[in-house]
């Protein structure tokens, strides 16, 4: 305000400096957004070279600093259990309950506390009125049928002198219908640990070990267990049906043990998933972590050095997180790294204290690997059974190991069984010696490499570049639609403002709540559109294809209603005021809506946002009426047409998803349905991507379309 | 005068209450004797472990009728307490490890008195007025913080300690209750209790007590238990009884071949005091009145044995046993019992406990006693349990708010036993539960349900009684005693309650982000069942301390576990990012105030324009000369003089190139 009245007055005052930099920033907007831009993509892409080493955090884990005492004893027993599951599988008359009577049988024989729990598979709906709510146990079960349950055996080991607060627990799935050989071994490693851990006196913590069926699934076996766990049902159906469908079991042990009840210990403090898969290709055994859960969320980055360490370190096991195998092969990505190599190399000879050169293989596998951990922590869906131990706030990692063992070679597979449990003996361990929760490490942090890492400081500097040009070109096209520009206020800031200009400014400022209406509308018509698959399910005998185009022609339907209802705003302020102004004004409205979008969505799932704001920020900032550049005859117009249509294109989720999944799988066999069924599983598994991309990234695109195709 | 006839008249009354209790007194003809007795009680417990049970009772004389102050036996360091703090009854406990209640029995004496939860457990009552109570209770728990070397006195702060009204231990108002947890037991709290026996663990059975092998033990609870009767209050003048308990449970250390893991049974590892303690007795202490050691067999136990020897019989008829077990077939003794016992069956059931007696007085160093076992065949037996197995557990997720969950399971109970004990119709089984809350769960007493076979139950049909009083803020924990009644038929019954985790204050949190805090256990009492095992003895005269509690009647208690609450909890490790925060906002608030306040507008709008007519600034003046040159136009210098400015900057420019420059000459010749 007193800004205004010295400009009347004194028309060379100095503004404050923060003004003046506010008018810097706006005045140069188009410049300093194309920097931004760049600078935010060349940062992701640089993102590999500044990744650090893992290190681990907490001095009490103190992994590796105890020599193992699994014995060939425990592996022996082990091969024992393994030996009578394959041969239980052999048999034909084996029937389910028969391998977790086995396995209880063995629990029991070392003293460890044995249990039953049975579940009902359930179906996964898509409940748009508790989306984001916690896993609920009412959920209604309609269609149970006696037959079809799973059956977790579940074992507990007190330790001897703790005072049971806390647990560690192992899952290990196993299908109890067909035992391969990979599950078998999963349980005698998991089995030869525990048998260790009845006998040593150093355990602090109670461990659980959790025999999950996967019989319909390792999350759902694990997730249902989990909800026995922490959220039990005392009363209603679940006890109901429990009762009907008894009488199934005749053994004692079994019979006593599923009366007895759901027996627990403690907070848990950590979860081990542990598999064993068959690949024979493998030269060596290696060991692949999985780490990401629902939404993003990502155990402590402590968990996962003590798993490397321990692997890489003490079992000589190779280690591995998942890649975008297809990046691996690309060309430019390899260019890029010879060239960033270079650089490194040059900064070396001028200072050798400057190390920021990677060897080019390295900075591809992590571009990969970064890629992949930005893909799976986008997408929202947990990449195994730990993810289920995520929603009640346990850190869970599934450590894979992928072996050579093949059933007749007895020495191999002792060696690969003493390995794996002394891997898992280790990491079980660290937790144990832990006094505190998981704190000290990181939880925000994207893996490069199993052992590097890149924490939520340096990654939010790649998404910050990309978003901080869109408030900048925001102001700037609201300020060049209200002649408000610094600019021309400098040319003409001699001749005094009239009153009838005051007044038209204050029209004209007034002129973006139309624009944001509009916005508004085409938001809430996402949300419809968010809601419509609920309905589409419920269609029976549909294929993905059909029930896509469905979905797709009732949103084209629902927009048009919307707009009849709404007095079709498009049109509403064409007779006032002049055109121009209305897109400019349009789109500095929707850029400002994606802005809160993005930054809402980064807190949320980061990876989401990073994504999101790599299609959709040029695209925002690029979409300019197609009109006005085609009435202009220059290669500069022309080339920003074709850049919006490309822009436009990619934009559009379906679109960029087929796209995407051509470019890494290659285009055969691609199809509308692929998108349908990504769809369905995001939502399935209530993931908040699903959100972004009906709320924020879907009307956005309609906006930008809308400006692109505006009639000026 | 009117001292002697009190005394007389006290004198009478406890002549009257040893001939009607037979308690410890009737020994060498002098009632006014300081006494002290040594036992263990040594069990084989169903899953392969032993359990070892010290008893140590001393006691001393009323005040009055002993030597003044004066003692031979007796602590000391306890009289005096005693003396101060007036304290009627006390109980200390120090335990390691979790009472398996499922396989070491929660329905005998030594589980419902010596099972203790985890961490230290205090509970006083005073003979003092109401309003002294707390204060007495505040001394006190310094006082013992510093014979036991352990931080008791935590229990200081009136929300770690609670005075409840029935719930818990039949009382008249005096009692303050209180545990902590989180308090580690070690050696350093064993040997100030082993110091207060008259032969510390130098003689005696108290030289068993080795600490490695007494600390690998699965359960470890040194127990302390004081009851006086100095005070006027009381009636009956018994003087100061002090009871010290040590119950240990350990793993006989089997050897590893017999592991064999196919559906037969196992046989029970054998075991000797030597082997489960390294050492041996090696006589008794002589300050000792009695010092016996036994072995007690179990019903289920005794059962087993019987059968066995049945089938024997049926086998072999030359063993016929005609002693009872003396010859048994299932196990051997290394050394043979001076007396056997058999438990008086009240209750009609099947079998009775078996005690064997060992008297140690005729041991010695060339001719120590150790005790050993031998299984010889494979028993499997299960221990005597309580009505209804209770669990406590939390239900729910995340930092805000939590259920607790107390589930009852019944157990396995022949069906004659409840029907023994009370009536045929209406027959109800009744659990009390006392339970003391930390003022930071904030418990909603109103949400409390009780399920009842998986069916929601009005709490009018289960709950008799009911006291609750809530926490308070940093002032007082909540605590809740109820009296329920379930319909005896009862399989499964569960209890919830709801809470709000509650903010601490900055400086109540532990120094780290830290595992969470705890919520001490529950007590569950079944006031219906008794436990008490009366021992047919040949000469009730010399009745042994140990034995006469067994024969105690109280009522069945089990302890539920330890809760660990995880709090929402400030990451304390970056206090620099809080003041790097603070201080910035401080110098930006502070910066723009002052700015505005010795801002004249004045003034400065005077000074700008005559500023502005005269001259441009120096880096606007050199932007539009770049400016100018870029857009290859001669560059019109302000019409002002202004080489005064222009030649400060450009010795400005030169004083920088030349820092810059010395700058990289020093950066490339130091290496």
């Amino acid at each position: 305000m007193g800004d205004s009245e010295s400009e009347s007055e004194a028309p060379k005052v100095k503004l404050r400096p923060i003004v003046r930099l506010g008018m810097f920033l706006i005045s140069h907007s188009h410049l300093l957004s194309v920097v931004c831009c760049t600078a935010g993509v060349l940062t992701l892409l640089l993102l590999p070279l500044l990744a650090k080493n893992t290190y681990i955090s907490e001095n009490a884990l103190m992994p590796g600093s105890a020599n193992p005492m699994l014995s060939s004893q425990e592996v022996s027993e082990a091969n024992g259990l393994v030996k009578d599951l394959t041969n239980l599988d052999l048999k034909p008359m084996a029937s389910g309950i028969e391998s977790q009577r086995l396995i209880a049988q063995y629990m029991s024989n070392l003293g460890a506390e044995v249990s039953f729990q049975k579940f009902y598979p359930q179906s996964n709906q898509f409940h748009p009125l508790h989306f984001f709510s916690s896993p609920d146990s009412a959920t209604i079960r309609e269609n149970i049928s006696c037959s079809s349950f799973g059956l977790n055996t579940v074992g507990i080991i007190r330790a001897p002198r703790g005072d049971g607060k806390e647990a560690i627990v192992l899952v290990t799935p196993y299908n109890s219908e067909k035992i391969g050989l990979g599950e078998a071994l999963s349980l005698g490693i998991a089995y030869s640990v525990f048998s260790l851990l009845t006998r040593v006196t150093w355990l602090a913590k109670d461990i659980i070990w959790v025999v999950a069926d996967s019989k319909y699934g390792e999350y759902a076996a694990v997730d249902a267990w989990l909800r026995d766990y922490y959220i039990p049902v005392f009363s209603g159906l679940g006890t109901q049906y429990a009762e009907m469908c008894h009488g199934l079991e005749e053994n004692t042990i079994t019979e006593r043990n599923m009366r007895d009840g759901f027996k627990r210990a403690g907070t848990m403090a950590a979860a081990l998933v542990i598999k064993v898969v068959d690949r024979s290709e493998q030269f060596e055994d290696s060991l692949s972590i999985y780490a990401e859960a629902s939404n993003g969320q990502m155990p402590n980055l402590d968990l996962i050095n003590i798993v490397n360490y321990l692997a890489v370190h003490r079992q000589g096991l190779r280690i591995k997180v998942e890649k975008m195998w297809s990046l691996l092969n690309c060309k430019w990505l390899m260019i890029l790294g010879e060239i960033l190599e270079s650089l490194g190399h040059l900064a070396k000879s001028l200072n050798p204290q400057w190390k920021f050169g990677i060897p080019a293989a390295d900075y591809v596998e992590g571009t990969a690997t970064l890629a992949s951990s930005l893909y799976y922590q986008a997408l929202g869906i947990p990449t195994g059974p730990h993810g289920a131990f995520r929603d009640y706030q346990v850190d869970a990692i599934t450590l894979e190991i992928s072996s050579r063992v093949s059933s007749n070679n007895k020495g191999r597979q002792n060696d690969f069984l003493l390995r794996g449990g002394r891997l898992i003996e280790g990491v079980i361990r660290s937790v144990n010696n832990l006094l505190e929760k998981f704190h000290q490490s990181f939880f925000l942090y994207l893996l490069t490499s199993p052992s590097k890492f890149l924490s939520v400081g340096v990654y939010m500097i790649a998404f910050a570049l990309l978003v901080a040009s869109l408030p900048m070109v925001a102001a700037s096209l609201y300020a060049h639609a209200n002649n408000l520009d610094p600019s021309f206020e400098k040319n003409k800031s001699n001749h005094p403002a009239s009153a009838a200009n005051e007044l038209g400014i204050t029209l004209r400022s007034w002129k973006w709540l139309y624009a944001a209406k509009k916005v508004l509308v085409v938001h809430l018509w996402g949300a419809v559109v968010l809601l419509l698959p609920y309905f589409i399910c419920q269609i029976p005998n549909c294929t993905p294809t059909t029930s896509f185009v469905v979905w797709v022609l009732l949103s084209i339907f629902s927009l048009l209603i919307l707009f009849w209802i709404l007095g079709s705003p498009f049109y509403y302020v064409n007779a006032s005021q002049p055109q121009q102004r209305e897109w400019a004004l349009l789109k500095s409205v929707t850029i400002s809506a994606a802005f809160i979008g993005l930054c809402l969505m980064s807190v949320i799932n980061f990876a989401t946002a990073e994504i999101g704001a790599l299609l959709m920020v040029p695209m925002c900032l690029m979409a300019h009426p197609l009109k006005l550049d085609v009435k202009s005859r220059k290669l500069r117009k022309f080339s920003r047409v074709a850049c919006n249509l490309a822009l436009g294109f990619i934009g559009f989720p379906p679109t960029a998803f087929l796209v995407f999944k051509g470019v890494f799988e290659g285009f055969d066999g691609i199809s509308v349905s692929d998108f349908w069924n990504w769809l369905e599983s995001i939502w399935a598994w209530s993931s908040a991507t699903y959100l972004y991309i009906g709320m924020i990234h879907l009307p956005c695109w309609i906006l930008c379309i809308h400006v692109i195709l505006h009639p000026c | 005068m009117a001292h002697l006839p009190r005394r007389t008249h006290s004198i009478l009354l406890i002549l009257s209450f040893q001939i009607c209790f037979s308690t410890i007194f009737a020994v060498f003809g002098s009632v006014f004797q300081e006494e002290f007795s040594e036992e263990l009680l040594l069990k084989p417990l169903p899953d392969r472990k032993v359990l070892a049970h010290f008893h140590f009772e001393t006691t001393a004389p009323p005040l009055s009728t002993s030597h003044g102050r004066h003692h031979h036996l007796f602590p000391k360091a306890i009289a005096q307490l005693v003396q101060k703090f007036h304290v009627k009854e006390m109980e200390l406990s120090f335990t390691q490890g979790r009472w398996n209640y499922d396989r070491w029995g929660g329905f005998d004496p030594i589980s419902s008195s010596n099972a203790k939860p985890p961490g230290v457990e205090l509970w006083a009552v005073f003979d003092v007025p109401k309003d002294q109570v707390d204060a007495s209770w505040k001394n006190l728990t310094h006082t013992l913080s510093g014979l036991f070397c352990a931080s008791i006195n935590f229990l200081e702060s009136s929300t770690t300690y609670s005075a409840h009204e029935w719930g818990f231990h039949p009382s008249s108002g005096g009692l303050r209750y209180g545990t902590l947890p989180r308090e580690a037991v070690c050696t350093e709290n064993l040997t100030p209790w082993l110091k207060l026996l008259p032969c510390r663990d130098k003689a005696g059975l108290s030289a068993l007590l080795d600490r490695p092998s007494i600390y690998r033990g699965f359960y470890h609870s040194q127990r302390l238990h004081l009851t006086s009767s100095e005070f006027h209050s009381s009636s009956v003048e018994s003087g100061i009884v002090l009871e010290q308990a040590l119950t240990v449970v350990l793993q006989p250390n089997s050897h590893k071949t017999s592991k064999t893991f196919s559906s037969e049974t196992k046989l029970q590892p054998s075991w000797s005091l030597s082997s489960i303690f390294g050492r041996k007795v090696t006589g008794r202490c002589v300050l000792a009145k009695t010092s016996n050691v036994y072995l007690q067999l179990e019903r289920g136990l005794v059962t087993e044995l019987e059968n066995l020897q049945k089938d024997n019989t049926i086998t072999g008829p030359d063993h016929v046993g005609s002693g009872g077990l003396k010859d048994n077939p299932g196990f051997e003794l290394s050394v043979r019992p001076d007396k056997m016992y058999k438990e008086v069956n009240s209750l009609h059931r099947k079998s009775s406990s078996v005690l064997y007696e060992y008297s140690i007085e005729r041991y010695s160093v060339f001719e120590p006693f150790d005790l050993g076992l031998t299984w010889k065949f494979p028993v499997v037996w299960s221990c005597p349990r309580a009505p209804l197995h209770s669990s406590r557990f939390l239900m729910g997720s995340g930092n805000q708010r939590g259920t607790i969950a107390i589930s009852f399971i019944s157990t396995d109970l022949e069906e004659g036993f409840l029907s023994a004990n009370i009536g045929e119709e209406s027959c109800k089984l009744q659990a009390d539960i006392f339970q003391v809350v930390p003022w930071y769960i904030k418990v909603y007493y109103h949400t409390l349900r009780v399920f009842v076979d998986g069916q929601p139950e009005a709490i009018t049909n289960v709950v008799e009684k009911m006291h609750v009083s809530p926490s308070e803020d940093k002032v007082s924990p909540g605590v809740m005693e109820l009296v329920l009644k379930f319909p005896c038929a009862v399989k499964s019954a569960a209890l919830t309650l709801e809470f709000d985790k509650g903010f601490l204050h900055i400086d109540e949190y532990p120094p780290d982000a830290n595992q969470g805090f705890d919520i001490p256990s529950a007590v569950i009492i079944f006031p219906n069942f008794q436990t008490s095992m009366h021992y047919l003895e040949d000469n009730s005269s010399n009745k042994s301390p140990m034995l006469s509690k067994f024969q105690e009647k109280s009522p069945v208690l089990s302890y539920t576990e330890v809760l660990l609450v995880p709090l929402t909890t400030p990451d304390f490790s970056m206090p620099y990012n809080v003041i790097t925060i603070t201080c910035t906002v401080f110098a930006l608030y502070f910066g723009s105030l002052l700015n505005v306040l010795r801002r004249r507008v004045g003034e400065e709008e005077r000074i700008l324009k005559n500023s502005a007519s005269k001259k441009a600034g120096r880096l606007p003046q050199l932007l539009s000369r770049l400016s100018a040159k870029l857009r290859g136009k001669e560059w019109e210098p302000p019409q002002s003089p202004s080489t005064s400015s222009s030649f400060i900057s450009s010795k400005l420019l030169l004083k920088v190139l030349i820092v810059a420059g010395v700058a990289v000459f020093w950066q490339y010749y130091s290496e």
